[in-house]
């Protein structure tokens, strides 16, 4: 490796720092995790099992993070199975408007999410959607649209139109074309936008908070049990959260390998 | 044509919006042979093509192939296959896998069992036995060429398109391939219709020539009639390369045509019956191989403007006296002509057999 001069050093040391000033927060929480102290506060006090057991014990806790995974399950399925759709039919057809509704798609992705979970409020209860997990997962799924769409469409844009028709040609009709050359080659981008969308609809609370009906979710259990400041529990199951969302990284990241 | 049409073109045009890329073109294919689409880029050979495979649809017309009308038909209720211009391998599956396609789509009769003896055999037959674990990304341009064949030979098509398939591939290789192409079609039997711009592919390759431009057939041939019997100046110049110089047709002379040439010199010409009125505008075509510094009495003279060595011959330009383009003539190495006579300037004649003289009418065709 090339000497480095002593700006460049200094540059690499800079960013070093950011990524420091990025991980350390999470570092901190795992490690009060497993502190033995209900103030999450140096000096550390010992090792324990004990915030975990608690967080197993805690009923409503648990019931809001089951809220939270049928919310971000439904709610991926439901817009990974739209945006596929809508891009591949924007991939593949003109139509009068097209360049507009592309541009559309995108936009709740840039909106605040309180305008738009005040606005979804207000239109679902004029069209009879009432307050609950149901709405929550509409809401996403419309919301997540944008990221799906867009990520479908950039994949669709490199894949080779040929290839279809080669299928066309060896006797394939457009269904078994579908599943047999067009899937594999957007489901990168498939997989990709599923764990983002699982991801952000996971933590979202803006839209959720207003949709939702009694049934709350973990984040927004999270919040309402900050009121009596950080507890070593909200410690333990952000730490579990970081671990399931590793491995879900390194999953996909096995799995895109594996289509190269 | 010698058999019995397998496919046929009647009548068909292709629009895209306003453009017009297929103008009015009726024409068949007998079982077996192996025709090229020859023209440049833009000429409406890919179209045609791309009409028979069912990739897109005519605009007005009717398309048989077998004997049946398949004009609405979509490329999968087609009895033909395509070898793509960049192959369009699935980059997703072996080369075995790919070869397969073709037999393991729904509606296939082949049964499943059957299925790797007949990829073996097709991957055999195109030198490439043992590369049916490897992916397309990890092959060379020739080694994909000959996957895209195999891919289309095993659903044993009646009709076998090509798309400029060995454009990709570098001269030498190119070579190769055509041998191998020829090979396949004298050993398979099925009817091969090539699109190509490289005019010594068609004339290398095929029983039958269809020279296009602009969206129009300009002469339908074999290789020999085509060189021999241009029906245009552009099918002239297209095939081989031509000298076209204009002159004035004079008329009949004891079984000759005469023309005068530019610069005053008159030249003749076999007679061939054609419907020119004495003094009308004429342009001549002759082949730059025909043109020999033997002396003779049939004479095209000029000067000369420049030399170009070719390894075995020398291409030589020159200006006709009286003419306002250039004119080529292609020499062997070691020609009575010495260095002195082919300096730049100095006078130069040629004489030309009477049978070679090609004549069209003034007016660009």
């Amino acid at each position: 490796m090339k000497q480095l001069l002593w700006w460049q050093k200094g540059m690499v040391g800079f960013v070093f720092g950011v990524l420091a000033f990025l991980y350390l927060p999470i570092v901190v929480l795992i490690v009060f995790s497993f502190n033995d102290s209900k103030v999450t506060s140096f000096p550390l006090a010992g090792f324990t099992w004990h915030w975990y057991q608690a967080v197993f014990a805690n009923a409503q806790m648990l019931t809001a993070l089951k809220n939270s995974l049928i919310v971000a399950v439904c709610a991926t399925g439901l817009t990974l199975t739209i945006g596929t759709l809508a891009a591949l039919v924007l991939d593949r057809h003109d139509f009068p408007g097209k360049g507009l509704f592309r541009n559309a798609i995108l936009l709740p992705l840039s909106l605040p999410g309180l305008v738009t979970g005040i606005a979804m409020l207000n239109f679902y209860k004029q069209i009879g959607i009432p307050q609950s997990l149901t709405a929550v997962v509409i809401g996403h799924a419309t919301a997540l649209l944008g990221v799906v769409v867009s990520q479908v469409m950039a994949r669709l844009a490199k894949t080779d139109h040929r290839l279809l028709e080669a299928s066309a040609d060896l006797g394939a009709g457009p269904v078994e074309t579908f599943f047999r050359v067009t899937l594999p080659s957007i489901r990168p981008a498939i997989l990709g936008a599923g764990l983002l969308s699982f991801t952000l609809s996971f933590d979202e609370i803006p839209v959720t908070y207003f949709l939702t009906g009694r049934d709350i979710t973990l984040p927004i259990y999270i919040y309402s049990t900050l009121r009596r400041g950080i507890t070593p529990e909200i410690n333990a199951i952000g730490s579990m959260i970081v671990l399931v969302s590793l491995l879900l990284i390194v999953l996909s990241v096995g799995l895109l390998r594996d289509r190269k | 044509m010698s058999s019995r049409p397998i496919v046929t073109l009647d009548g068909v045009t292709k629009s895209f919006g306003s453009f017009k890329a297929l103008h009015e073109t009726s024409f068949s294919i007998g079982e077996g042979e192996f025709v090229t689409l020859l023209g440049p880029s833009g000429c409406g050979k890919t179209t045609t093509l791309r009409l028979i495979g069912g990739f897109e649809l005519p605009t007005t017309g009717k398309i048989g192939i077998a004997g049946q009308d398949v004009t609405h038909n979509p490329p999968y209720r087609r009895p033909v296959n395509t070898v793509f211009q960049d192959y369009a391998l699935f980059p997703h599956m072996t080369v075995a896998e790919n070869v397969a396609y073709g037999l393991t789509v729904r509606g296939s009769t082949v049964a499943r069992s059957d299925i790797p003896r007949q990829v073996g055999e097709v991957l055999e037959m195109v030198g490439l036995s043992h590369m049916g674990g490897k992916r397309p990304g990890a092959l060379s341009g020739g080694q994909k060429q000959r996957v895209a064949m195999a891919r289309a030979l095993i659903r044993k098509p009646r009709v076998l398109l090509l798309d400029e398939p060995l454009s990709a591939l570098d001269v030498k290789l190119r070579e190769v391939m055509q041998v191998e192409l020829k090979r396949l079609h004298r050993e398979l039997g099925i009817t091969f219709l090539m699109v190509t711009h490289d005019q010594t592919e068609a004339l290398a390759l095929s029983n039958r020539i269809v020279v296009m431009e602009a969206g129009r057939i300009r002469q339908i041939g074999t290789p020999n009639d085509l060189y021999d019997r241009p029906a245009t100046p552009y099918v002239a110049d297209f095939i081989g390369a031509t000298n076209l110089i204009e002159a004035r047709y004079e008329g009949r002379e004891a079984g000759f045509e005469v023309i005068t040439l530019p610069g005053g010199a008159k030249l003749r010409r076999k007679a061939s019956g054609n419907g020119f009125h004495p003094g009308s505008e004429v342009l001549i075509g002759i082949r730059p191989e025909h043109l020999s510094p033997a002396v003779g009495d049939n004479l095209v003279q000029g000067r000369v403007v420049d030399t170009l060595f070719h390894g075995d011959s020398i291409r030589l330009e020159f200006l006709p006296d009286g003419a306002t383009q250039p004119a080529f003539a292609q020499l062997a190495r070691g020609s009575s002509l010495s260095a002195d006579a082919l300096m730049p300037g100095q006078p130069i004649r040629f004489a030309v057999a009477p049978e070679d003289v090609m004549l069209f009418p003034k007016v660009a065709a």
